[in-house]
């Protein structure tokens, strides 16, 4: 596996080359907490092009920031990085990864080339509206300078999620994309943002990770 | 460069001789090293104040403001938010680490009772729900100018029209790809001022030439502002500006609201029919006349003087 790092704002993202092949990337976006792993995952065994795994910030090999202050939108730029580097990319996001993959798919709808969503740590956020506020003014217990950052954890376990946000980057991915299908939902898993938006959309489709990946190679 | 730098400092801030910087300067570790620089105005024995600044600003901004509460009694406590002024610069930056760095600027003060808390713009939202999440801690809010409406900055666009949103949505990226080499463009004293003026078209020349020698450092080719390069407005992200109304209305606790009424580009535009619609019952509230965003640089003495006959009810 050969890992190579980006400079991205003020941190360095690992970017781990999983296979290698001619044409689009495939783009992995891991869950909450987890890392790219070693080997690329199940189900994507017919992609024939190369598979990167990002590790976000916080995660694997990837900086660990001071503070937290994590946000989607920031792990968003995260994997913006990688096209910028890779160029268009077909993005495979299990949990948080793959509520990140959609909010890039809406934001690059151009350079994304179709999205999987799989079950994994983190797919469900902080629900749909904000819950009551608290603070957590100490760092978590468990900082040591190692990934994943407690600070991820916390943060993006709770963050407000709604479905009328996701349907925004459904849409703009829909109508500048030229895809259709766009987004294959490969998870069971239900969150509100997937469940009464995003499975509403006629650029969306449910399948498994092999027929998904099939339908972007 | 030494004397010349400190002449001109000396005489920006000679124009404005009611600015007093803080009588002390801290600084704080708010997690894995990232450190915040705290200010203080009064004496350390006297009733503490915790004080927010706006997005964008620094505690330096309440320069004047605070010298004005601390010359009647009050400990004033504020600090630059992360990214902000002598702040560190962090690698992200959210809301929720704003309202946490702001409990730990209140851990940090010796004090046992629940103090008072008063936030300007972005920093009326940070007090606002600091007091929703810990009411124990808070006796009372002001608010200046930060008291939110239906709309929020999100409604700036139309969010339907699929252009504007993909402008929006990609120009955030575009500006994060670019942030790990942005540098603030140099220029001198005067020039960055005016710069400035286009955000604070209100505020005087002499008040902005003295905000540079506080919030600006200057290097080699210039003055440039010490804000991160890499903060920017938006995208609003997920948040709706509506979430805020219900815990602002829920707090109980004395409440007072001033707002500006003439409406600015760094202002929320909340008016005061939807102010009063929603501030907490039996809210103090003062719409200023010729008054717009920054009502206590505007108005330093007026407003003090309010803030000051409020705590007076329950200090």
């Amino acid at each position: 596996m050969k890992t190579t790092f980006l400079r991205h704002v003020k941190t360095d993202l690992a970017v781990h080359e999983l296979q290698q092949g001619s044409g689009r990337p495939l783009l992995l976006l891991h869950g909450l907490g987890e890392r790219t792993l070693s080997s690329p995952p199940s189900g994507t065994q017919h992609w024939v092009g190369p598979i990167v795994g990002l590790d976000f910030t916080g995660h694997g090999q990837s900086s660990l920031p001071a503070g937290g202050g994590y946000t989607c939108e920031a792990l968003m730029s995260d994997a913006d990085a990688v096209i910028h580097a890779f160029g268009d990319v077909t993005i495979f996001g299990r949990g948080l990864g793959g509520y990140i993959g959609l909010l890039l798919a809406g934001s690059r709808p151009k350079q994304v080339r179709g999205l999987v969503i799989a079950d994994g740590p983190g797919l469900d956020g902080g629900g749909s509206r904000p819950s009551s506020s608290k603070v957590f003014s100490e760092p978590p217990a468990d900082i040591s300078n190692k990934t994943p950052d407690p600070w991820a954890l916390l943060e993006l376990s709770s963050d407000t999620r709604p479905g009328d946000y996701a349907t925004e980057h459904v849409i703009q991915f829909a109508q500048l994309s030229g895809l259709k299908p766009a987004v294959a939902v490969a998870a069971i898993g239900r969150p509100e943002w997937l469940e009464t938006t995003i499975l509403n959309s006629s650029v969306v489709t449910q399948t498994d990770i092999a027929q998904a990946l099939a339908l972007f190679q | 460069m030494t004397s010349e730098l400190d002449q001109e400092v000396i005489i920006a801030r000679s124009h404005v001789p009611a600015a007093h910087r803080p009588d002390r300067i801290r600084r704080l570790n708010v997690g894995g090293g990232l450190e915040v620089a705290v200010s203080e105005w009064g004496s350390e024995s006297a009733q503490p104040l915790l004080m927010a600044h706006g997005g964008f600003d620094f505690s330096g901004t309440f320069d004047v403001f605070a010298p004005l509460l601390a010359e009647a009694g009050l400990r004033v406590i504020s600090w630059d938010h992360r990214g902000h002024g002598d702040s560190d610069l962090a690698c992200m930056y959210s809301f929720d680490a704003d309202i946490r760095d702001a409990a730990l600027v209140l851990n940090s003060i010796d004090s046992n009772d629940s103090i008072p808390v008063l936030g300007h713009s972005k920093g009326g939202g940070i007090m606002n729900q600091l007091a929703d999440a810990l009411p124990h801690r808070i006796s009372a809010v002001i608010n200046l100018d930060g008291i939110p409406n239906e709309r929020g900055f999100s409604q700036k666009i139309d969010r339907t029209d699929i252009d504007a949103l993909n402008q929006e949505l990609s120009g955030y990226l575009d500006h994060r790809r670019k942030a790990s080499n942005l540098t603030r463009k140099p220029d001198t004293l005067a020039g960055l001022a005016q710069r400035r003026q286009t955000m604070n078209p209100r505020l005087a020349p002499e008040w902005l030439r003295y905000l540079v020698t506080v919030g600006a450092r200057k290097d080699s080719d210039g003055w440039r502002w010490k804000i991160d390069p890499a903060l920017r407005f938006g995208p609003t992200g997920a948040w709706n500006p509506q979430w805020a109304i219900p815990k602002l209305r829920g707090l109980q606790l004395p409440y007072l609201g001033i707002i500006g009424t003439v409406e600015e580009e760094m202002g929320w535009g909340t008016t005061p029919d939807e102010a009063l619609a929603i501030l907490p019952i039996g809210a103090e509230f003062h719409a200023l006349a010729e008054t717009g965003h920054f009502v206590h640089i505007e108005r330093p003495a007026e407003v003090s003087a309010i803030v000051l006959r409020f705590l007076g009810k329950f200090l």
